[in-house]
């Protein structure tokens, strides 16, 4: 199949998920004062969902420009490991223009599927992925934008665990096979779960980023990866 | 829109910076074994620390949250598709929803 195809048919699943929860993200951006455009601009320009809602709700206070790019820039700070992760594994085909190019596409789920692909990555791989989840994401934000507040609430907070839901399909499977992913899985957990109730204070994007740093360097000192077994395997 | 332009670009133009910087200027192929151990185990540990304790609160009332997660967990251990697990985590955090208060 070719990598393009592949990207999309593997980004329908992501694209759905998006759909549900770029929905809610509409919803809110409209109650933040943004208009249905502005929304879809959001959506479009920034593809990231914890960034772009704490962004909205601070343009919605009219917040100074450096508070903006501070909370963006604790917030998405993971993109950063995760594109340092996906670079190591661009086959040789990523030129400069191609990585300048698919760095818009690198969000949690993108990551989360590409990066346990055996193979080196190719771009169009990269843009097949990248442009169904982007449809998605910009699509569920119109539809929630425009029609959101029509639907029951009660189906409007149903629909936000879908992504959460996702994540577990992701991670769990590989985490019944492998001891390393397991643990980091578990202590990422708690201290995710001890920073939430033992330091209130702590904004989600950061807390997350010092639990997920913490469990997967612990991990890779007591069950470090043989890259070698593994390229066999 | 004038208004709220600027603030949106500044918006996309953080988030794009923070994905691009590392893809374009760490092409070198990282050999320390700690490192290459340490982004093997980053998308693992990215993903449940976003997850919990985030979904206990994602549908707005614990009773369905948690649901929806015991859902969510039985599936994914039993490899579903990912869009099915998904689903079926909202439907039966939205079943618990219209079931709870016949049973208070």
């Amino acid at each position: 199949m070719h990598p393009f195809r592949k990207g999309i048919r593997q980004g329908i699943p992501i694209a759905l998920g998006y759909l549900s929860v770029s929905f809610s993200f509409g919803i809110l951006a409209i109650q933040s004062g943004l208009t249905v455009l502005e929304a879809v601009l959001v959506s479009i320009t920034n593809l990231t969902s914890a960034g772009q809602v704490a962004g909205v709700q601070l343009i919605g206070v009219s917040a100074a420009l450096p508070e903006l790019i501070l909370a963006e820039f604790i917030i998405n700070i993971r993109y950063a490991l995760m594109s340092l992760a996906l670079s190591q594994k661009a086959d040789r085909s990523f030129t400069l223009p191609h990585r300048l190019l698919a760095s818009y596409g690198v969000t949690d789920e993108i990551f989360a599927v590409s990066s346990i692909q055996k193979e080196p990555l190719k771009p169009s791989y990269m843009y097949g992925l990248t442009v169904i989840a982007a449809l998605g994401w910009t699509a569920g934000t119109w539809l929630g934008a425009s029609a959101g507040t029509l639907l029951p609430q009660q189906i409007t907070n149903a629909l936000g665990i879908a992504l959460y839901g996702m994540f577990l399909a992701i991670i769990l499977p590989p985490a019944r096979k492998s001891r390393g992913i397991l643990a980091a899985v578990l202590i990422a957990a708690a201290i995710s779960v001890l920073i939430k109730f033992c330091f209130r204070s702590m904004s989600g994007g950061f807390a997350m980023i010092l639990a997920a740093v913490a469990a997967a360097a612990i991990c890779a000192v007591v069950f470090p990866v043989d890259t070698q077994k593994e390229a066999e395997s | 829109m004038s208004k709220m332009i600027i603030p949106i670009l500044v918006m996309a133009l953080t988030t794009y910076f923070i994905r691009m910087i590392p893809f374009v200027f760490v092409r070198k192929k990282i050999e320390n074994r700690f490192i290459q151990s340490f982004l093997y185990y980053i998308p693992y540990s990215v993903l449940s620390a976003m997850t919990i304790p985030s979904i206990f609160y994602a549908t707005g009332d614990l009773a369905s949250a948690i649901v929806g997660t015991i859902i969510a967990i039985v599936l994914a251990y039993r490899n579903c598709p990912l869009i099915v697990v998904a689903l079926a985590a909202s439907a039966a955090a939205y079943a618990t929803m219209l079931v709870t208060p016949l049973l208070i």
